[in-house]
């Protein structure tokens, strides 16, 4: 009995002494192989009385049993010693930059655009457009901007060859879009505007959204929520301090210009602010009665307001950019950190 | 409109500060540019005498100065002065020591060896004017010794500059500002000192109107007898200069003084100038051709027939509301009598006109604009009584001629309560709304809920209702009404799935294939037309800013390989960019703005990195771009010819039939031309043409495993890959799923004009497994198709 002890004693201690797979199944063959020790003295049970058989039997099965799990078990620990080796063998030096394409962009104008647009659309706005080349009748006819009326003095219009002008903002997209649309409506139009006028706070082309919301209870009061609702939302600050001033458009009455708290100083003035403390940032006001009648929307049924804004205007104001001109002059350099 | 704003205080004075007064403008819709003090803050300058001028024992260019300044010194003061104005009997501005001026405090001290008790100022030295060597202030002898020169000058003065809009032509006159100024404080208004003055002759010029339209009301008087080298006071002086005028001579003085007061242009013509016969002298009509005139700025104006002059009956002598003419203006050595001029001219009269002239003037900026005509008349009553008092003279009497018909109309307006409440979108009382009125100075009666006025004769742009409700508004003040979130009725946009240019989605996806978006002017070089788009009839704007931007583009190329240059200058060596925008075209059978996204790719494929060995960018890198910017749609390329891209490397990008744009190579005249060192890769596609999608629709899954079949061909090199692929994709069995070249190769083992392609085929069936016969069947109707039509020979 002690002969079978000791027999597995002594292998488990060949096995704890193995340093390799090989030498693992070498073990393996000494005791449960076909000459294995194990193997013989399962053979020679037959040798051993009827009486003692089966315990012995049982006893050798047991001990067989037992070798195999401890076999197993320091196979799996040398396999799981070799997995560890590779693994550390194969490890990378993980911070080493990925491979393949860099990123892009989109333009900051762009990406106010984009801010701008989805704000609006959240309270139900659609995007209009309109021609880049208009006609004196939309741009400002149609207004209510009469021929030699010093508002037109106030837009640097650029006139084309062959008739037409380039627009002077974005209002004219109003006036296509009621032509073809019954209220309520409301729209904001973005777009490139152009202005003959170039200096260090002026671009001959610039972006403009123009909004525009025509219903039977729209109001100044309106204007003033949904103004305010907008350049607090534009710039995630639910304190920021608006404030409305008469102002004068020939297409809207009453006109209003809208300024808003300096967000460079929080209004204790800067430079950004003349040291005012407010922004001036975009005009507004209630659809002028005679812009309606154009385009035969009844102004006793209906009331609209409309705006206009600059788009590079609210982009610096949003992401501390100090020089207008280089928007336009596409240095990477500039374009990349918006990225 | 520039002003002092002691003057104003003397028409209005609200109980608040030069700062409150400037916020309370500026939210009343006249905005306060900039409030600037007249005079920084110094003390202890007085006026003094300078009683006796030694020379300075130790310098040649001083003097040593006794002066007496009054109270301020039990004796008369020993001062060196420099100033090489100074004079015995001169009165002029004194500091005492202890006085505090900008950047310098004055301290008895010795200059020379010579004792001095104080400084006698120039207007530079005391902050007033930043003219360098002007000497010592030389003021009126009857300027009181010892009085603070401050008060004096009246330097505890600020001037405020107001941003008016077009409309507020009654604000271009102080006591406009001052009317409205009552008006949004609620004070008491002051009148203006409007008496008529005395007539002690009767010389007048007769006046005819020949354009009533355009001058309804034209008011004329002749002075005689005046000194027209006369100072002005200096208060008025001091006003003038204020409100940024310099002191011409006392007649024109006086003129642009009641101009500012007023609002009411005058002129005043040389009577001696006029050229009269009979009953024929100054007549209002629109000039002859081949008419000039010399007019003060200068300019010598060949008139045309829509600019109204005024003429005697010789010669033109003003262009009416805009500008006298030199000749017969006032000249301060010569003028001995003067015919004063006080007109109403119709805004449409003058209107445009100056912007076509290419000057302005104080006069056309308020015609233009309009000018009460109810103070026409007042306005020259009120400049007779100044010149009478400056200049002397005698004046004759008001030759007034009017046409009442032609002069504005001022209608009676209905306003109603219940629409201001609407349009304002809050609750006024029939109270609020008269007070306001009351407070604006309009002429009104009530209706029941509603209002009857009308608007007054100083105010232009009160036509219609809303005219009103905003002046309501102004006076309740805008910060005063709610802002309220509106209500509406909700409705869900549409949102058309494979019908919409999403340019977002297009910016996203080059973005994410990095491309940086750019943004150039739509006004380019004209030559860049030619470069790049071959056009030689472009969109030409007929006052561009600047030659290099004077015809709008018909592509977006030029502006990126500009941006390009741009950028490899300032050492950029890999450039990826895009842009969308409008490009115009002339030709007017097709639309005239069509919107472009155009891409640029120069330098290496991908950026610079460790792991992957540098390669120049080509051609196909950016087809890549192009299909998934219009994935999952299918696109073709095909051979054609782009002025501006390399004859071989470029291609027509159609979608089904319909031309979508080009991708090519820069041709290599033009990168030799744009300084472009290696290859550039352009492309531009039609945004509309990326709109229609189709939406999926799903395909059953076969559960039956595929079968892949590789097959080489060797075809000649002319063959293209899309012919041999649209023949395989007519002719193909329904199991052959799906078609891919996988190799192309050309080269030593092949003959020359040859090259083999190799596709992979896919073949599956929905319903079973492929027998070995099907497959092959397939493949080789395939073999021999391709054999028949190209001359394909199968590669083992």
């Amino acid at each position: 009995m002690n002969n079978l002890e000791e027999l597995f004693n002594e292998a488990t201690e060949f096995l704890g002494k193995a340093e390799s797979m090989a030498e693992l199944e070498q073990i393996k063959a000494r005791y449960l192989g076909k000459e294995g020790k194990l193997t013989f003295l399962l053979k020679n049970l037959k040798t051993i009385s009827v009486v003692e058989r089966p315990l012995m039997g049982e006893r050798i099965n047991l001990t067989k049993k037992k070798l195999e799990e401890a076999i197993v078990s320091r196979r799996t620990f040398f396999q799981e010693n070799a997995l560890l080796a590779r693994l550390t063998e194969e490890s990378l030096d993980i911070t080493l930059p990925g491979r393949g394409y860099g990123t892009g962009g989109i333009h900051p104008v762009t990406r106010t655009l984009n801010r701008i647009e989805s704000l609006f659309r959240s309270i139900g706005f659609s995007i209009a457009t309109g021609p880049e080349i208009e006609t004196d009748f939309y741009n400002f006819t149609a207004l209510n901007i009469a021929e030699n009326h010093p508002a037109r003095a106030m837009h640097d219009t650029f006139y084309v060859d062959g008739g037409g002008l380039l627009r002077t903002h974005t209002s004219p997209v109003q006036i296509h879009y009621m032509e073809n649309h019954q209220p309520p409506i409301k729209i904001i139009a973005p777009g490139r505007v152009y202005r003959c006028d170039s200096d260090v706070t002026h671009t001959p082309m610039f972006h403009q959204i123009e909004g525009l919301w025509i219903d039977e209870e729209a109001s100044f009061a309106n204007l003033k929520g949904v103004l305010a609702q907008f350049m607090q939302g534009f710039f995630e600050r639910e304190d920021l301090p608006v404030r409305f001033r008469p102002s004068f458009f020939p297409f809207t009455e009453p006109s209003a210009e809208m300024d808003i708290g300096c967000v460079m100083c929080q209004g204790k003035g800067c430079r950004v602010c003349g040291n005012t403390g407010w922004l001036e940032v975009l005009g507004c006001g209630v659809v002028h009665p005679a812009v309606l009648s154009h385009v035969n929307i009844d102004s006793e049924k209906h009331i609209g307001f409309a705006f206009g804004l600059g788009v590079e205007r609210l982009t610096m104001l949003r992401y501390g950019i100090n020089d207008l001109r280089l928007f336009f002059e596409n240095d990477l350099r500039f374009l990349k950190q918006f990225n | 409109m520039r002003f002092s704003e002691n003057w104003l205080r003397t028409f209005v004075d609200p109980s608040c500060s030069s700062d409150e007064l400037a916020h309370t403008l500026t939210m009343a819709g006249l905005e306060v540019e900039s409030v600037v003090p007249v005079a920084p803050n110094f003390q202890q300058v007085v006026v003094a005498e300078v009683m006796r001028v030694q020379k300075h024992p130790n310098a040649d260019r001083l003097n040593v100065c006794e002066v007496n300044v009054g109270e301020h010194a039990s004796e008369f003061l020993w001062i060196v002065c420099g100033a090489n104005n100074v004079r015995p009997g001169m009165k002029t501005v004194c500091a005492l020591i202890g006085a505090q001026l900008p950047g310098l405090t004055i301290r008895r001290g010795s200059i020379r060896g010579v004792e001095s008790l104080g400084m006698l100022c120039s207007f530079a030295e005391l902050g007033l004017s930043d003219g360098a060597a002007e000497g010592i202030i030389d003021l009126p002898c009857e300027a009181p010794v010892g009085r603070n020169f401050r008060q004096y000058y009246a330097l505890d003065d600020r001037v405020f500059t107001l941003k008016l809009t077009p409309n507020r032509a009654d604000c271009l006159g102080m006591y406009g500002i001052a009317r409205e100024v009552a008006a949004i404080t609620a004070s008491p208004l002051t009148l203006m000192p409007l008496s008529p003055a005395q007539s002690q002759i009767s010389d007048t010029l007769p006046v005819q109107i020949e354009a009533p339209d355009a001058c309804p009301l034209y008011c004329g008087r002749v002075i005689t007898g005046i000194a027209s080298d006369r100072q002005i006071p200096s208060w008025m002086e001091q006003r003038l200069q204020r409100s940024g005028l310099r002191k011409v001579n006392a007649v024109v003085d006086i003129v642009n003084y009641v101009l500012l007061e007023t609002g009411q242009p005058m002129h005043a013509f040389d009577l001696d100038k006029i050229s009269r016969i009979d009953q024929q002298a100054i007549s209002v009509r629109y000039a002859k051709t081949g008419e000039h005139l010399q007019l003060l700025n200068g300019t010598d104006l060949q008139l045309d027939s829509n600019m109204l002059i005024i003429a005697d009956h010789k010669q033109p002598l003003a262009l009416a509301g805009i500008m006298g003419g030199s000749e017969s203006g006032v000249n301060q050595l010569q003028t001995k009598a003067i015919f004063l001029e006080s007109a109403f001219f119709s805004p449409a009269a003058i209107s445009g006109k100056s912007f076509g002239l290419g000057f302005t003037s104080d006069a056309a900026h308020r015609f233009e604009r309009g000018v009460d005509f109810s103070l026409t008349r007042a306005a020259i009553e009120r400049a007779t009584t100044l010149v009478l008092e400056v200049c002397g003279g005698e004046a004759g009497p008001v030759n007034e001629v009017r046409h009442d018909a032609f002069l504005p109309q001022r209608c009676s307006v209905c306003v109603r309560l219940k629409r201001i409440n609407r349009v304002l979108g809050m609750q006024l009382g029939m109270n609020d709304v008269a007070e306001y009125f009351g407070r604006l100075g309009f002429d009104f009666s009530v209706e029941g809920d509603s209002f009857s006025i009308t608007p007054p004769a100083f105010r232009f742009d009160l036509a219609i209702e809303e005219d009103f409700i905003e002046e309501i508004a102004r006076i309740h003040g805008y910060d005063r009404i709610p802002a309220s979130v509106p209500k509406a009725s909700l409705e869900m946009l549409p949102e058309p799935e494979t019908q919409s240019v999403s340019i977002k989605r297009l910016c996203q996806i080059l973005a994410a294939r990095d491309y940086q978006e750019v943004i150039n002017y739509a006004f380019v070089e004209e030559g860049w037309e030619v470069d790049f788009a071959g056009s030689h009839e472009s969109v030409r704007l007929k006052n561009p800013i600047a030659s290099h931007m004077s015809v709008m583009r018909s592509s977006l190329l030029g502006g990126l390989v500009s941006n390009l240059q741009f950028n490899f200058n300032r050492k950029q060596n890999r450039v990826r960019i895009f842009e969308i925008g409008r490009c115009f075209v002339v030709n007017s059978s097709e639309e005239r703005e069509v919107e472009n996204i155009a891409g640029l790719c120069f330098g290496s494929a991908l950026p610079e990195q460790w792991a992957v060995k540098s390669r120049e960018i080509d051609f196909f890198d950016v087809k890549a771009d192009i299909e998934s910017l219009f994935a999952p749609n299918k696109v073709l390329f095909e051979p054609g010819i782009h002025p501006a891209m390399h004859p071989g490397k470029s291609a027509r990008i159609l979608v089904g039939e319909k031309f979508a744009g080009w991708l090519g190579e820069l041709h290599p005249r033009l990168s030799a031309k744009y300084h472009l060192p290696s290859a550039v890769v352009l492309f531009e596609i039609r945004t509309a043409s990326t709109v229609t999608h189709t939406l999926p629709i799903m395909r059953a899954l076969s559960k039956f495993p595929p079968v892949r079949r590789d097959i080489a061909f060797e075809v000649d090199t002319q063959v293209t890959l899309q012919t041999m692929l649209d023949a395989i994709l007519t002719c193909k069995a329904d199991i052959v799923v799906e078609v891919a070249l996988f190799d192309l190769y050309s080269g030593e083992k092949l003959m020359p004009g040859k090259k083999s392609l190799a596709f992979r085929l896919l073949l599956q069936d929905i319903d079973k497994t492929l027998t070995d016969q099907e497959i092959d069947r397939a493949v080789n109707d395939l073999i021999g198709m391709l054999a028949h039509q190209f001359g394909a020979v199968l590669r083992s």
